[in-house]
């Protein structure tokens, strides 16, 4: 195959090319210049695609002996990526950027250009594995990407190689050691990419401006404090409330409602949720028949948890969890996975949160 | 494919090592001696040093002691706008603007930038015709009277669309108000006549790995009387202006690629001009709503070439020019955006820009700059593809909707 691999400057994006080169295929590097005000060099494990980090990559591809060519999506990822970012955020939601920029970025802008350039598919160095048109979870648990990609349709992971999934982080190391590419013991990265000094809550504060309002007591329905913008708050939230209310049991954010600005919190007992309803899901294969028995991943990193997946309204699902969960936020994902221990858990689709009960 | 079989259309970024430059060079590299040593190495060292200069000089229509050496194309021209402004400014307070094309290289616009932004310089940007040459009336308008100006940098060949200026007739204007002129002439020796005395310029930059010299070596010629505050401190080597042990290898493949690339113009530049005007004939054949930029193929100026026998700069509307170039790339023929990389990340061309283009025509053009070793089986090479590759990358569009 004629292949695109999206070369980060990353040491898992490096492996991906390499064994796509290994495997026989036509390969070319990219890698994408996502920022408006590229910094000449990396800071530490955050930020992304600065000077310094295209020279990495580019190096990477002079060893292979692949071309390699740097393209500029800096205006699609801004108002793709971010500024949707923002305006989750104002609307009390919690977005996944990185979820975004693979369903709008990696594999929708570059991989539609690709293909018109005569590609037949895009490389990334992500953890899962994907074959035959199945999308998995990684063998390596710590480091599995599968539920910010469950989000691609089957048309999109037509044009995806995903050369890691079968192998553990610490693996990709020692290829990339034995291949001797700089970029092996380059740290991983860390957070969201457009927020270099990690502080969300700092950079949404610039984008929004301060906008005060409520932080209400569920039991009571007193307001027990101020806050200078919701969209500091993600639901299920316990740190940095910046109340007490009087006993010391810890409280979580139950709710954000943008129009009055009120965060909601309340004890643990008030904070689970047993349903979750969801917007018009994604598959990544032909859409299942109604209802189903699955697992649910209810953000990056959780634990999955068995549901029944029901038909809600407008189209989307009504997923009635096994057991009450802690901080199912809207904005975030609700992915399905068929557990599967052998093969890795099959991802079936996914969509996004829009209320819990 | 592999670089030996590729069709390399990019001489303006560089262009192979002649074989006597090689030789030459070789030659020279096995030698030790340092320049300035005064013993019979170093005074071997410095024969060599020198008669390259006194053949550099005579090429290029100079004296001797007008020949700096350099580190090449880059140095010469941060040294002549920075040193040309800091002693005119120096002698005079009042003499702080800087009277400039807005399609100068990088090297002479970064350097009067910096200027501006950290010493104080004023910034006159010159009108630019759609060709992108600079008339001596935009200039004679652009100097005034001239008291409060420092100098006036023009390049003689324009190193994406290879428009060539009048220097002689800017130089003319500049010294008619006492102003000293700089010209970055790096694409235009030895593709077009280029006699430094003749033209009255009073700095003049070129390199010799346009020409089939070194890369790392260049050339400041200055004028004997102009005065020029030094860049680089240390031993004063070059005339006080540039100091720093003479790199007498390259100076000396420098040498012989100008001598050879000046002697050979006349006929070289015939040839490449039929090769040229057939490429660009071709391409519009196949892609007939390609658009040439820059002055017409025949142009006159000043009696000899308006635009480099080598270019053909060329925008090909609704296509991406990085688009373009992958592509070809990717069938083994190797050309240039023509446009100012930043970080490898694509830019509309400024120097389009400055002509009036607009961003989307500036995005989508290609530079083909055909150099000694082109023939007919590279032109034929690019008629063989370019149909296709435009057609696709037109459909490839960019990242954007």
């Amino acid at each position: 195959m004629r292949v695109l691999a999206a070369m980060s400057g990353g040491v898992d994006s490096a492996v991906a090319t390499a064994l796509a080169v290994d495997a026989g295929h036509d390969v070319t590097g990219v890698h994408l210049a996502l920022s408006p005000d590229r910094q000449t060099l990396r800071s530490g494990a955050r930020g992304c695609c600065s000077v310094e980090d295209a020279h990495d990559a580019r190096r990477v591809a002079d060893e292979l002996g692949v071309p390699f060519y740097v393209w500029d999506l800096a205006e699609r990822f801004t108002e793709d990526v971010v500024e949707d970012f923002v305006a989750e955020y104002a609307a009390g939601r919690t977005p996944n950027p990185c979820l975004r920029c693979n369903e709008r970025i990696k594999f929708s802008a570059v991989l539609d250009r690709a293909r018109a350039l005569g590609f037949d598919a895009v490389v990334t160095g992500h953890h899962a594995r994907l074959a035959r048109g199945e999308l998995r979870r990684s063998v390596d648990a710590a480091k599995d990407q599968s539920y910010v990609l469950a989000v691609l349709t089957a048309d999109q992971l037509a044009g995806a190689v995903l050369p890691l999934g079968s192998m553990t982080k610490q693996r990709v190391r020692e290829i990339a050691t034995e291949r001797g590419f700089a970029v092996a013991t380059k740290a991983d990265s860390h957070d969201i990419c457009f927020i270099p000094d990690g502080d969300t809550r700092g950079f949404l504060a610039r984008r929004l401006g301060a906008q005060p309002g409520p932080v209400v007591d569920a039991a009571t329905g007193a307001t027990v404090g101020e806050h200078a913008g919701a969209y500091g708050f993600t639901v299920g939230q316990r740190r940095g409330l910046g109340v007490a209310v009087g006993d010391s049991r810890p409280r979580y954010v139950l709710g954000i409602e943008p129009v009055t600005r009120t965060v909601t919190i309340g004890t643990a007992d008030l904070a689970g949720v047993g349903e979750v309803r969801t917007a018009r899901p994604t598959w990544t294969g032909t859409a299942p028949a109604l209802p189903f028995a699955a697992e649910v991943q209810l953000r990056a990193h959780g634990t999955p948890v068995p549901c029944e997946v029901t038909a809600g309204d407008d189209g989307g699902l009504r997923l009635l969890l096994g057991a009450q969960q802690r901080g199912v936020a809207p904005g975030q994902s609700a992915v399905l996975y068929a557990p599967d221990a052998e093969r890795g858990d099959l991802v079936l689709g996914q969509g996004a949160v829009l209320a819990t009960a | 494919m592999s670089s030996s079989e590729a069709v390399y259309l990019d001489h303006a970024a560089t262009t192979p090592m002649l074989p006597a430059v090689l030789a030459a060079m070789t030659g020279q590299l096995g030698r030790v001696g340092n320049a300035s040593s005064l013993h019979a190495s170093g005074r071997a060292a410095r024969r060599v040093a020198e008669q390259s200069r006194e053949r550099l000089a005579e090429a290029l229509g100079a004296r001797p002691s007008e020949v700096l050496f350099t580190g090449g194309g880059t140095e010469s021209d941060n040294l002549a706008v920075k040193g040309l402004f800091w002693a005119r400014r120096d002698a005079d307070s009042h003499r702080r603007r800087i009277v400039v094309s807005p399609a100068e290289h990088h090297a002479v616009l970064d350097s009067v930038e910096w200027l501006a932004k950290h010493d104080g310089a004023d910034v006159t940007w010159l009108p630019v015709e759609p060709t992108g040459r600079v008339t001596p009336e935009a200039l004679h308008a652009a100097l005034g009277t001239g008291e409060d100006v420092a100098l006036v940098s023009v390049m003689w060949a324009n190193n994406e669309i290879g428009t060539v200026s009048d220097l002689a007739a800017l130089a003319g204007v500049a010294h008619d108000v006492g102003v000293p002129l700089h010209t970055d002439a790096v694409q235009a020796v030895g593709q077009v006549p280029v006699d430094f005395a003749a033209s009255g310029v009073d700095a003049l930059t070129m390199t010799g790995h346009k020409l089939g010299g070194p890369m790392g070596a260049g050339v400041l010629l200055l004028r004997r009387e102009a005065e020029c505050t030094p860049l680089l401190h240390g031993g004063g080597q070059e005339r006080d202006v540039r100091s720093g042990t003479l790199d007498v290898a390259a100076i000396v493949g420098l040498q012989v690629a100008t001598t050879l690339a000046v002697a050979e113009r006349q006929e070289r530049a015939a040839r490449l001009a039929v090769l040229r005007d057939r490429l660009v004939a071709g391409v519009v054949a196949q892609v007939p709503d390609a658009q040439l930029n820059g002055a017409p193929l025949d142009d006159v100026v000043a009696g000899g070439p308006g635009r480099l026998p080598g270019n053909a700069h060329l925008s090909f509307p609704g296509a991406e020019g990085d688009a373009l170039l992958m592509l070809l790339d990717a069938r083994g023929v190797e050309c240039s955006t023509g446009s100012a990389c930043s970080a490898g990340v694509a830019r509309p061309s400024h120097v389009l820009l400055a002509t009036g283009a607009d961003p989307d025509r500036a995005r989508s053009s290609l530079r083909f700059s055909l150099g000694h070793t082109s023939t007919d089986a590279d032109v034929d090479a690019v008629l063989d593809v370019i149909g296709p590759v435009v057609e696709r990358a037109r459909r490839a569009g960019m990242g954007r909707r």
